[in-house]
């Protein structure tokens, strides 16, 4: 053998084995524990987050159809000369619809999709937790459609001239990230109890529009229920949210408001923790269930 | 049999009370918003004329989302969930009538949400109609004339759906959305701004829920400017002209869209979306 086969042969092989080693390194280390729970939020989140850039085209959707609404409910309050502070609870309003339905949609029937198009069974096997694919699915539907309810917001402030007067930013801050976190823990309980329904899932997250729209008080100020009605929807974590931001965006919110803004922190607080803990309570069942009965995972039972 | 074969899949996800149950809440709900936003401003005057056009509009307005939405919805329903569109396309049958049979369907469980939405507001919701006075041969010669409307606008935007791929279940809540606006359905039109007016005097859902409205409660019509200068028999030719335009239109376009899916080899394809 000549020695410039010799060295280029070496050279291959060297570079081979980097090659090896690096493929080794990359993606053949095993992440176990929080690792692995951190990577698989990310990895789950990831594609919310992304697919918005993929099809613009369903955020200009997602937009416009909270905005039909909206526009409409502003409209019967400017028919009937309703002060202007309705047309900013409105528009607060429409704008946190984009959460509901994400929580409905893309929370609550997620894992029932993923049974009917096949991956629910890869999730239960993979040696991931299920409980960090949920938080995956919660972060990125939460970044995603904060993007939307933003848009709506703006849009409302562009065409109806609505003003905001924050009066403590730290408490909006609070009652916001609160009302989320409650709202998404709700959203990953009803992912296993929605799970569970079978094909009446779609009608149930159907059927989970208006009366909610209704009960939490979306388009109209809580208050105005009678005071066990108000209550009892306060289970639902954007009732109480929507109600202390009204408070604290809008100058005569205090007016409006059903319960004081720092009990209703508290309150969103109790729920976070409630709905997080049954969320992981009621997905270790499901999961008990699929590998005992290996029906759960069945596509169109 | 496109219409029994609607219903079976509009009804037999679940037992009977739990339909029922669905049927009766999802639009009593919608109803009960208005009402409550209604009652919070005027502190409880449901007698001004201003509520039963509010409330009356709003449930007969249930038919727009039922029936076109229905009509075109069964394209996505067959095409990308059954999977049954291919099957349907090379079955002897004549594929319009076929999807019109499917909103037929819908229509049902919209007429039972219509007639549970009105039932609820005479019982619970101050919605006053004098039976007595109602004109019951405009009233249903108006309901015919918008279904058969509303099932033609349901052709338009199947065919629209045959050719998306992937934005096909927004087109008709979008459609449903957008005219629930121009038409005038909760709100007089002129509360809309000037320069968007006209979109609502040239759609046939203004003339129809006005026309129903005052088959029902007379008095509602002279209540509001919009259409104050124009008698019933106007109306309902108002109404039957744009429906005659706009079915016209709609068979032309589904016919195109029809033969452009099949020549794109669109009828059986399935995104996933």
């Amino acid at each position: 053998m000549k020695p410039s086969n010799v060295d280029s042969t070496a050279k291959f092989i060297s570079r081979e084995s980097e090659i090896n080693l690096a493929v080794q390194k990359k993606y053949s280390r095993k992440d176990t524990g929080w690792r692995l729970f951190l990577k698989t939020i990310i990895a789950r989140s990831y594609p919310r987050i992304v697919g918005q850039r993929r099809e613009i085209s369903w955020m200009v959707f997602d937009v416009i159809m909270p905005m039909l609404a909206v526009i409409a409910y502003v409209l019967v309050y400017r028919a009937l000369n309703a002060p202007e502070e309705y047309i900013g609870f409105v528009v607060m309003g429409g704008a946190m619809t984009a959460f509901w339905m994400n929580i409905l949609w893309s929370m609550s029937s997620q894992l029932y999709w993923e049974k009917e198009q096949g991956n629910l069974a890869l999730y239960i096997m993979a040696p991931n937790s299920m409980m960090a694919i949920l938080l995956g699915m919660a972060l990125g539907g939460m970044l995603a459609t904060a993007m939307r309810a933003l848009a709506v917001t703006l849009l409302g402030v562009f065409l109806f001239g609505v003003t905001y007067t924050v009066s403590s930013y730290l408490q909006l801050f609070l009652v916001f990230m609160l009302a989320m976190v409650a709202l998404y823990g709700m959203g990953m309980m009803m992912a296993s109890a929605f799970l569970l329904f079978g094909r009446e899932a779609w009608h149930m997250a159907n059927l989970a529009q208006e009366p909610i729209f209704l009960a939490s008080g979306f388009y109209f100020p809580i208050k105005s229920l009678p005071f066990w009605v108000a209550a009892g929807a306060s289970v639902i974590p954007l009732t109480l949210g929507m109600d202390a931001m009204r408070q604290l965006v809008f100058p005569t919110g205090f007016q409006f408001g059903f319960l004081t803004v720092r009990l209703e922190i508290l309150i969103l607080a109790i729920l976070s923790v409630v709905f997080i803990v049954t969320a992981k309570i009621l997905l270790a069942h499901i999961e008990k269930l699929a590998v005992r009965e290996g029906r759960i995972t069945e596509s169109r039972r | 049999m496109a219409a029994w074969l609607g219903w079976l899949i509009e009804s037999n996800w679940t037992d009977p009370f739990l339909f029922a149950v669905y049927s009766i809440v999802k639009p009593i709900s919608g109803a009960a918003i208005l009402v409550i936003m209604y009652g919070i401003i005027t502190q409880g005057n449901y007698n001004s004329a201003l509520f039963p056009y509010i409330y009356l509009g709003n449930a007969f307005y249930i038919y727009v989302g039922a029936v076109m939405t229905g009509v075109s919805w069964a394209v996505v329903d067959d095409r990308e969930h059954y999977k049954t569109l291919k099957y349907m396309y090379i079955a002897p049958i004549y594929i319009p009538l076929y999807l019109l049979g499917r909103g037929v369907a819908r229509f049902i469980t919209g007429s039972i949400a219509v007639f549970i939405t009105i039932a609820a507001g005479l019982l619970f919701l101050n919605v006053k109609i004098n039976f007595a006075e109602v004109d019951w041969l405009l009233f249903i010669v108006t309901l015919i004339v918008g279904v058969v409307m509303l099932a033609l606008l349901g052709l338009l935007l199947a065919g629209i759906t045959l050719t998306v791929a992937r934005h096909e279940g927004f087109i008709g809540e979008a459609t449903a959305g957008a005219l629930y606006i121009f038409s005038g359905a909760v709100f007089p039109l002129d509360v809309l701004p000037e320069w968007s007016r006209p979109i609502g005097y040239f759609m046939p859902t203004t003339y129809w829920l006005e026309l129903l409205r005052r088959s029902l409660v007379g008095n509602v019509a002279q209540a509001f400017p919009t259409l104050a200068n124009f008698s019933n028999l106007e109306i309902l030719g108002v109404l039957l002209g744009l429906s005659v335009l706009f079915g016209a239109v709609s068979i032309w376009v589904f016919r195109w869209c029809d033969a452009r899916a099949r020549e794109l080899g669109l009828i059986d394809r399935t995104t996933n979306y």
